[in-house]
């Protein structure tokens, strides 16, 4: 019997056995893919030699001879283009963060809403679903911009909140505080109170599950934090920061803290886009949770807040995150939008400066590896976060 | 399976051949920067690619009619002249200000003839070549009256408009650390938006070259309430631009330029040239409209390019005064650009 078989192996030629073709097939497509690759690959690089060119980051370490308007970190013309890229990806990183932030707060609320019995309510929010998500992003960022906070009254003619907030269409100034010296011993003070009050969450949750009745843990925890925070502003000789008012001093406004109308619009839209997307996410998480869940849930008498709050949610969850990187992705690849407005994103950064050096493959390689790495890090974090809250199974 | 996957499989042998064997960029002719083979392309196409500017009134915008006028239009007519003896046979792509040297490098274009200035990184790195300048420019700024500003120190604090991708940019935040004015660029990719924004009063100042600002001024909704203040930042000396490698097509370009400067020096407009080639004793006139010699052969023309030039398009000052003389909406006075006779810098080598 086993004789026969081998045989009848022997007499099958490779060509048409299919497990030697399976391993042939992919090794030939492998081949492929990379014949292809080294010959994009190899066109630039003789394409570049022909005008004499060679790929090089040396650029990196030249001064980059141009401004940044807005900035979280000192920088000035004279600094190298790699300080440049860092003040561009924090740009990015910044506006991306409170987008995530504020997109995800306005979209739960939406998804909610659209479920909601009331029917102005759950009209409301399916209208502005439905047009939100249907308006291209660069149209709506557009919008704001030139439609909106540029055509808010000019800086001389400002419109104020109060007697220290100012908006024009150079954007809108806020007091701000600007620390003083003893600053640096306040971060200390405010160290010491988080540590204070994750002893005391920690302390109280245990106390909690000793007696089985928990007491009002958060509150106790914030109480604690608050207290050490306000003792340790009054303890210190000079207090840490001063306030600094905004005045109109020449042609702009002079301390405080501007939030440009590039920032605002790109943030406006963004956010507002994203949460249309958002919103469809938690109704359908909602949507996927069994009525019976529900109802189970109302006869053990928890109202609507708390059924919401501890049935639906930690069940929803398990749907909703998914879906929702990949909109945090989304959120942090269209902010290099940006660049119609003129907020300086890595985008717009990476665009001056592949002007002012010509390196045009580098920069642009550069920007790729960037883009791709905040994206991974994104979703890094975001399956944590679902390993973590996806149904334990046995 | 296997049966199915086999073509798929053949297929993908063949391309990965196909790819191997081919010499590296032969996908696009145009890339293949050699000597001589820009024009081989451009001929065996049937017309010249110019890159170009769509937005800047009196250099290169598209009029009512949906045609593309300006001065630097009118230098990519003089080229299609020279080569084609039709002015007419020539595209134009416009470009941003940072597509254009992408476009240039990869062969998009032939030649880029868009407001561009001459500077040092961009003749080496960025691997271009500049001919011979056609317009000798200047940063300037533009202000709205009403806000008194006279001088760039007036401007301390303010904002400033600019558009991305540009010698501007780096001439603005130069000059502005030099004199140690503080101020807040605001950097717009487009330059519709950028003058929408300043227009509104989102800045104080935009900033480009002179000539940019006295064209743009003409759209704005109240010209009058504007000025261009009298400092001027840097040297813009603004050209044509070719690829790196093939200094046939750089000559061309390069005496294309100079025909229309020579043709001014003589007296040589579209009108007359004609009957000037027909009277002429002058033994410089008579290469340059290739009665004599083979000027054109040489450069791999025609005998009569410059002729061409001439009189399908013009000579220079023909040029100038059809897109910024003044009987147009974009008058800047010649100054600089006017022949070294009258106290410029036009000034042709001999056409011998």
């Amino acid at each position: 019997m086993e004789k026969t078989h081998t045989t009848q192996q022997a007499t099958i030629p490779f060509w048409r056995d299919e497990r030697v073709l399976r391993v042939l097939g992919q090794i030939i497509f492998l081949i492929a893919v990379i014949v292809f690759g080294y010959y994009i690959y190899n066109n630039m690089i003789t394409a570049l030699a022909k005008q004499g060119m060679t790929p090089s980051f040396a650029f990196l370490n030249q001064t980059a001879g141009f401004d940044i308007g807005e900035r979280l970190i000192e920088y000035e013309r004279a600094d190298f283009n790699k300080r440049a890229v860092l003040v561009a990806v924090l740009n990015t990183v910044q506006v991306s963060i409170v987008g995530i932030i504020l997109s995800t707060i306005l979209g739960v609320f939406l998804g909610i809403a659209r479920l909601s019995t009331n029917f102005l309510v759950a009209k409301l929010s399916s209208i502005y679903l439905e047009i939100l998500r249907n308006i291209p992003l660069l149209v709506l960022l557009i919008f704001w911009y030139t439609g909106i906070f540029i055509t808010l009254p000019r800086v001389k003619e400002a419109i104020s909140l109060g007697t220290s907030i100012f908006i024009s269409n150079r954007g809108m100034v806020i007091p701000w505080g600007i620390p003083t010296e003893t600053w640096r011993a306040y971060l200390i003070v405010l160290g010491v109170g988080i540590v204070l009050s994750a002893i005391v969450n920690w302390q109280l949750n245990l106390v909690g599950k000793r007696t089985g009745r928990p007491p009002l843990v958060t509150l106790w925890t914030i109480i604690t934090f608050l207290a050490v925070a306000i003792i340790g502003w009054i303890a210190l000789p000079q207090s840490p920061l001063t306030l600094d008012l905004p005045t109109l001093q020449g042609l702009n406004f002079k301390g405080g803290y501007t939030f440009s109308p590039e920032y605002l619009a790109l943030l406006s839209g963004l956010v507002i886009y994203t949460a249309a997307f958002v919103g469809e996410i938690v109704r359908a998480g909602i949507l996927s949770v069994s009525k019976g869940q529900i109802e189970a849930s109302r006869a053990l008498g928890l109202n609507a807040f708390q059924t919401l709050r501890l049935i639906v949610f930690p069940q929803a969850m398990r749907v909703i995150v998914p879906p929702l990187t990949s909109q945090y992705l989304n959120l942090t690849k269209n902010s290099s939008l940006a660049v119609a407005i003129g907020y300086p994103d890595l985008f717009a950064i990476a665009g001056t400066m592949h002007n002012q050096t010509g390196r045009s493959v580098e920069v642009i390689a550069l920007m790729m590896g960037i883009y791709l790495s905040t994206s991974l890090i994104t979703s890094v974090f975001m399956n944590f976060y679902n390993k973590k809250i996806k149904l334990v199974e046995r | 399976m296997s049966k199915k996957l086999f073509p798929i499989v053949a297929l993908l042998m063949v391309l990965a051949l196909v790819f191997g064997s081919l010499p590296v960029a032969a996908g696009n002719a145009a890339q293949e920067a050699g000597y001589g083979a820009t024009l081989a392309t451009v001929q065996e196409r049937g017309y010249v690619i110019c890159g170009g500017n769509a937005s800047v009134p009196g250099f290169g915008f598209l009029d009512e009619a949906g045609d593309y006028q300006g001065f630097d239009i009118d230098f990519c007519k003089a080229v299609a002249a020279a080569v084609f003896g039709d002015a007419e046979a020539y595209e134009i792509r416009p470009l941003s200000s940072q597509e254009r040297f992408s476009a240039l490098q990869s062969g998009e274009i032939d030649v880029l003839i868009r407001n561009t200035t001459w500077t040092l990184t961009r003749d080496t790195e960025v691997g271009a070549n500049f001919v011979h300048t056609t317009f000798y420019d200047g940063q300037g700024f533009i202000v709205r009256k009403a806000d008194g500003i006279n001088t760039l120190e007036d401007m301390d604090g303010g904002t400033v408009c600019v558009q991305t991708g540009t010698t501007t940019e780096a001439n603005l935040a130069d000059t502005f650390a030099a004199r140690g004015i503080s101020y807040e660029p605001v950097v717009y990719e487009d330059v519709e938006t950028g003058w929408t924004t300043y227009e509104e009063g989102r800045c104080d100042s935009y900033t480009t070259d002179k000539s940019g600002l006295v064209a743009r001024q003409t759209l704005l909704s109240v010209p009058e309430d504007h000025m261009i203040l009298d400092e001027t930042i840097s040297k813009e000396p603004l050209g044509p631009v070719v690829r790196h490698g093939d200094d046939q097509w750089f000559d061309i370009v390069q005496w294309t330029v100079f025909a229309t400067f020579f043709a001014e020096e003589h007296g040589i407009t579209s009108e007359n040239a004609a009957d000037m080639m027909a009277a002429t004793t002058n033994p410089r006139e008579m290469s340059f409209f290739g009665a004599e010699g083979d000027l054109g052969v040489k450069l791999g023309l025609s005998n009569d390019w410059a002729y061409n030039i001439v009189s399908l398009v013009g000579n220079y000052a023909e040029i100038y005064n059809r897109n910024l003389g003044p009987d147009t909406a974009t008058y800047i006075p010649r100054g600089l650009n006017s022949l070294y006779t009258d106290g410029g810098l036009l000034y042709a080598p001999p056409f011998r």
